[in-house]
């Protein structure tokens, strides 16, 4: 298999469905002449003309409402609003109309759309545009969230959602475009609301998703030079959410540790601990513990960005608390 | 205020046939109203109920220049609307009744009508939300060749939002084939126009975007029609967006909970004297296409649609509580 980067994946994803479905259109901020705010659609304008790749004004409202107009027009529209920050601009769109459609009306319509925006800080941007919003639209009944972290699970879980009949939020992360992995060439597809376990173990769950799924894997590296084995498992989709995986994880490992980029209260390792321990209470040999974002907006300068985004050495400290809590 | 003489019936170039019918739907959602706002006083209808009495004409002229295939978009204040796109009024009132087999299947309630076999895509409750949709709507018409026009309805209250502004300049960009039709019934809930927006003609607000902009009475059914009709072949035939001000007024309260404290009774009244349906039926009796069987017959015809649809309402299951599960998901 090919190693290509995060940014490529996508990008291939986007060139193989307009191929394959010609009612697959891209319009959004950036994407003709600039090629996306990451380069992700940088070409594809050229090789399919400007009737299928082209421009919109920043004016998030208008972007994601169009989608949602032409998704009921019969199109299959990917809409680019650039960050995550931004969508926040369309955020009506997406909860009141996008996420409604299907529903209020009676089943006769669903709205097949993909918007993809970029979350997450770490690129010294402050705090307007380095977000993690992602749990506010998880919260959202009748949408889908997607939070690839891996360029494999960029390009299947792209194609799917473009296939899939439900508006995706499809949230790539800022410091993963140059990431390299191996990825299938032509059809591959990660099906949506999959978890999948990215590393195995057996002395603690490590559940996380996005850029935060690789952090993970490396705290595991390291904590298995210190004997302790842990699971990783990436959530990849937030709605629909796949607890099973984590569930039998967990009934395995009997521990659990949710690492998220976002902010810690209301969020994904929230929901997650609580369902796990709905579920799987008396599996638990230890309290579940949260490793979040720290609860402040993200700073410009380094040092203090840094110190508010989870890192290896923060979840392997979580790790041994854990553990410590057990007694081994 | 709107247009100054009205176009004689006679040189409307519309059969006896048209012109009657166009009484009929008129009728017809004045009297569904009546009784919607009647039973909701008696509490068979709940939610939020905005009634539509005084601006059927709007909805009559205008959708009468659409084809089938066209695509109606409209505010929350749809009935009309949705009637006047032949949506059946027994389905309609089963929606308002919350019944299984109301047009939006009880999920959607007076804002939320839809039917999308008659090309009606809705119903839409967020002021102005729903004018980006049109856009995209347009988009999809132009790149599948569907050679479909949207008529895209909202308030003179939807037209301060940013998407009232973003919608025009893509809908210019993008030449979409979108007529946007802006009822303005002068006030947004109980603010008066003057009060929310710096410019009170409210189609030069289109003009900035170069899109071919007028005013029209929109107390006057042909009057509504005859613009509708040009705006539509404008966008029909590739030239874009067509913008329309259709002067109306409200004859109720904003909803059902609407003390009405914000505008005197002597204003009401001098618009009451120009009831689009009495008028209109005025000028068909002077030009002889109105009789008074006629007219006797149409009443009782649209008593007996309104009779049934309630009946029909009352006589319908609740949907069952399984459906609460359902059509939240296309893929779930």
């Amino acid at each position: 298999m090919p190693m290509i980067t995060y940014r490529e994946a996508l990008h291939h994803a986007l060139r193989e469905e307009m191929t394959r479905d010609e009612r697959v259109l891209i319009f959004g901020e950036d994407v003709v002449a600039y090629g996306g705010a990451y380069g992700v659609t940088s070409g594809l304008a050229k090789d399919y003309g400007e009737k299928r790749v082209f421009d919109a004004p920043i004016a998030e409202g208008v972007i994601a409402g169009a989608a949602v107009g032409a998704a009921m027009g019969g199109l299959r529209p990917v809409a680019e609003l650039m960050t995550i920050n931004f969508a926040l601009l369309a955020a009506d769109q997406i909860i009141n109309h996008a996420a409604k459609v299907m529903h209020m009306f009676g089943g006769q319509m669903s709205v097949p759309l993909v918007m993809r925006a970029v979350g997450g800080g770490g690129a010294q941007l402050a705090s307007t545009h380095s977000q993690s919003l992602e749990s506010m639209f998880a919260h959202v009944p009748g949408l889908k969230v997607v939070t690839p972290a891996t360029p494999a699970d960029g390009k299947g879980l792209l194609k799917s959602a473009i296939r899939d009949d439900d508006p995706v939020l499809f949230i790539e992360h800022a410091l993963l475009y140059r990431v390299r992995g191996e990825v299938p060439e032509g059809e591959h597809l990660v099906a949506l609301g999959k978890a999948e376990v990215k590393r195995e173990g057996k002395d603690i769950t490590l559940v996380a998703y996005s850029r935060m799924t690789l952090v993970a894997l490396q705290a595991a590296d390291l904590l298995s030079q210190e004997g302790i084995e842990a699971e990783v498992v990436d959530l990849r989709s937030l709605r629909p959410l796949d607890m099973e995986t984590v569930l039998a994880s967990v009934r395995k490992t009997h521990r659990a540790l949710t690492v998220e980029e976002a902010w810690r209260s209301y969020g994904i390792g929230a929901e997650i601990a609580s369902r796990i321990q709905e579920e799987a209470f008396d599996d638990l040999d230890a309290p579940i513990r949260r490793v979040s974002g720290v609860e402040v907006p993200l700073p410009y300068a380094k040092n203090l960005e840094q110190a508010a985004i989870p890192d290896a050495q923060r979840i392997m400290k979580a790790v041994k608390e854990v553990l410590a809590r057990t007694g081994g | 205020m709107g247009g100054k003489t009205a176009t004689k019936v006679g040189q409307s170039g519309l059969d006896k046939k048209t012109l009657l019918n166009f009484l009929h739907q008129m009728l017809l959602i004045r009297k569904f109203e009546d009784k919607a706002g009647e039973l909701y006083a008696r509490g068979k209808i709940a939610g939020f109920l905005h009634l539509y009495n005084g601006e059927e004409a709007v909805a009559v002229g205008a959708i009468s220049a659409l084809e089938p295939h066209d695509l109606v978009i409209t505010h929350y204040r749809d009935h009309g609307h949705a009637t006047a796109r032949g949506l059946d009024v027994k389905r309609l009132m089963a929606e308002l009744f919350g019944k299984a087999t109301g047009v939006s299947k009880g999920h959607g309630g007076s804002m939320h009508f839809f039917d999308a076999t008659l090309g009606f895509y809705g119903g839409w409750a967020i002021v102005g939300g729903h004018l980006p949709l049109a856009v995209g709507l347009g988009l999809a018409s132009n790149y599948l060749r569907k050679n479909q026009v949207i008529l895209c309805i909202f308030g003179d209250g939807g037209t301060n939002i940013g998407y009232f502004y973003e919608s025009l300049n893509v809908a210019k960009l993008w030449n979409v084939p979108v007529v946007f039709l802006c009822e303005n019934n002068l006030y947004g809930m109980g603010t008066a126009l003057h009060r929310a927006s710096a410019i009170r003609e409210v189609y030069r607000k289109a003009a900035v975007f170069d899109i071919p902009a007028e005013r029209v009475d929109g107390m006057d059914v042909l009057a509504m029609r005859e613009a509708t009709v040009k705006a539509v072949a404008h966008a029909r035939g590739g030239g874009g967006p067509y913008f329309l001000e259709a002067m109306t007024y409200r004859f109720r309260g904003h909803s059902m909970a609407d003390p009405i404290l914000y505008r005197d009774k002597s204003e009401v009244e001098e618009w009451k004297q120009r009831d689009p349906i009495i008028l209109f039926q005025q000028r068909l009796r002077e030009e002889g296409v109105l009789t008074p069987q006629d007219l006797e017959q149409m009443e009782r015809e649209t008593d007996e649609l309104v009779a049934d649809a309630v009946k029909f309402a009352e006589e319908s299951p609740e949907p069952p509580l399984s459906d609460l599960h359902e059509d939240i998901y296309a893929n779930p």
